[in-house]
């Protein structure tokens, strides 16, 4: 679906995006890492044609992003960092527009439009004016504009900035809701959320890649870092909730390699928190039932790709 | 065409539901109205053709002013509130955006223009002009401010900053409004080239006269085709930046 070959794009002498060189599958929802200023918006606006690398190749769709951008762009629904919403509209009468616009004809808008107010939890404000709406009702609208004419790509950049927690909850209902039918490229400095909502990651610092897999295999590449330097920070960690004395939880979770980051008991049930370089939740297990302990809990916290993130976006290259 | 139809409905639709379109036509007609009193009544007696020279005259410059005023709202306005990334990711034509907020504009701007009709209705109940003259200045009062829209549209396109789109299409308009004068201070060939560029002086005068020519037609459709391919031009070059 999407082919990016050694792209650079540089503003002035500074390179925003350095070397980009990934593919992406049709059907993939991928989501795009990085702390602000990684080049996350850069590489999006590459790949939705609104700039053009300053070196390197992009194909979409066996198109080239240069000679055709036109054909790329009938392939594309873009919701940029701030929703491009013309205030005055009304919410549906807007929705017909941008399908139109995406070369829908008036009977297809009028077919799909009742689907995608559904679908975006636009319904009851349908006929309101856009410049009413919350911020979050206005995210919707701009997601709703960017799916309206089924795009096989749907690029999302940072869809949940700004919102508040029910907001993001539904946002997040909403991008699952459309994997599956389109690839889906998103962004976010928002680890939880990428990690929670795409098949693949791809982390980004200072315009380079730094990482890239699922969650698992960049844990994995963290891991095989960890090692080859010993200075660096595990990358695994995980919680464990165990019912028995906190000393001999501590004897059981002294494991090679394991480190105990947090241990607290509370009416006979220890809580710990631990790092390891390779995922420890099997040798954990074991050494609890070994000890005659209770396993109540052992889960990976989503603060492991976390750390990940922070250690691949702040480490020296 | 299909696509520069559907942008000419929506900015309609904008200009009719915002007030600043109102704003601007209320400035527009309320300085024709200001100085058809002051200058085209006046206080002596004239022939009726004379006043309504006289109004076309102001009525021409007015129009100028509202194709500056109307230039913040092409390009430079939707790039500053980035509802231009819809329409750039959107598989329509650059040339097609440029025309259709163009024409847009355009449409509004002579609405505004034609609303002062009844000023030209009054001389005909109190004396007697032809219809020709009065569809001839109207002619050219269009054409000049679909020429300074035109150039507005080019400078819009250089900024995102709507009021610097202003500023630069007024110092555009100006600056060729002074070549007449300066004209008449160089020798030929510079004084017919320079005198040539003057939008006003030089091509709106025949309007105003009652008189539709073949060159300031011409002159007129050149700098709209020029302006507006060039005003393309730069929003292609955007990719490249």
């Amino acid at each position: 679906m999407i082919s990016v070959d050694k792209v650079s794009k540089f503003y002035g002498r500074s390179a925003a995006v350095e070397g980009l060189d990934f593919t992406i599958e049709e059907g993939e929802c991928i989501g795009f890492l990085g702390l602000n200023g990684a080049g996350k918006t850069t590489t999006l606006r590459l790949l939705s044609c609104l700039s053009l690398p300053t070196s390197g190749r992009i194909t979409i769709g066996g198109f080239d992003a240069e000679e055709s951008p036109h054909e790329i762009r009938k392939l594309i629904g873009y919701l940029p960092d701030t929703p491009p919403l013309y205030p005055e509209m009304r919410v549906a009468e807007f929705l017909r527009f941008a399908g139109q616009l995406r070369r829908m004809s008036r009977g297809e808008v009028a077919k799909r439009l009742p689907e995608v107010l559904e679908r975006a939890g636009l319904v009851e404000v349908q006929d309101q004016t856009i410049e009413t709406l919350s911020h979050g009702y206005k995210q919707r609208v701009g997601i709703a504009q960017a799916i309206i004419h089924r795009p096989a790509l749907l690029i999302l950049d940072e869809p949940i900035q700004g919102l508040d927690p029910v907001q993001i909850i539904e946002m997040r209902e909403l991008i699952r809701g459309l994997r599956g039918e389109h690839t889906i490229l998103l962004s976010s400095h928002i680890l939880s959320e990428v990690e929670r909502t795409c098949d693949r990651l791809l982390m980004l610092r200072e315009g380079r890649i730094v990482g890239m897999g699922s969650e698992e295999e960049l844990l994995s590449q963290l891991s095989a870092r960890a090692s080859a330097d010993k200075g660096a920070r595990v990358s695994h960690l995980v919680k464990v909730e165990v019912r028995g004395a906190e000393d001999a939880v501590r004897a059981a979770l002294a494991i090679d390699g394991l480190e105990i980051v947090e241990l607290t008991a509370s009416r006979g049930v220890t809580f710990a928190q631990v790092r390891a370089a390779e995922d420890p939740r099997g040798a954990i297990a074991r050494r609890v039932v070994e000890a005659d302990l209770e396993l109540l809990t052992l889960a990976r916290t989503s603060s492991s790709l976390e750390d990940a993130f922070v250690q691949m976006s702040g480490e020296d290259a | 065409m299909r696509n520069i139809g559907l942008l000419v409905m929506r900015e309609l639709g904008g200009y009719l539901r915002r007030p600043s379109g109102y704003y601007i036509a209320a400035v527009l007609l309320l300085l024709d109205g200001l100085l058809f009193n002051a200058f085209a009544i006046g206080d002596e007696r004239q022939v009726s053709s004379e006043v309504l020279r006289i109004f076309f005259y102001f009525g021409g410059a007015v129009t100028m002013i509202g194709g500056v005023l109307f230039s913040m709202r092409l390009l430079a306005e939707e790039r500053a509130a980035g509802t231009d990334v819809l329409l750039f990711t959107s598989p329509i034509r650059e040339g097609e955006i440029v025309v259709g907020k163009y024409l847009a504009t355009l449409l509004f701007m002579s609405l505004v223009t034609l609303c002062s009709l009844y000023l030209p209705a009054l001389i005909l109940l109190n004396g007697k002009v032809s219809g020709g003259h009065i569809a001839a200045g109207y002619i050219g009062m269009i054409l000049l401010g679909a020429t300074t829209l035109a150039l507005g549209a080019l400078a819009s396109s250089l900024t995102k900053n709507p009021f610097l789109a202003v500023v630069l299409t007024g110092a555009i308009v100006v600056l060729l409004e002074l070549c007449y004068p300066l004209s008449q201070t160089v020798d030929p060939p510079f004084r017919e080239l320079l005198g040539y560029l003057a939008l006003h002086t030089s091509h709106f005068t025949p309007f105003q006269n009652g008189l539709v020519q073949l060159s300031d037609l011409v002159f007129f459709g050149g700098v709209i085709y020029f302006s507006l391919l060039a005003a393309t031009k730069v929003l292609e070059s955007q990719r490249w930046r």
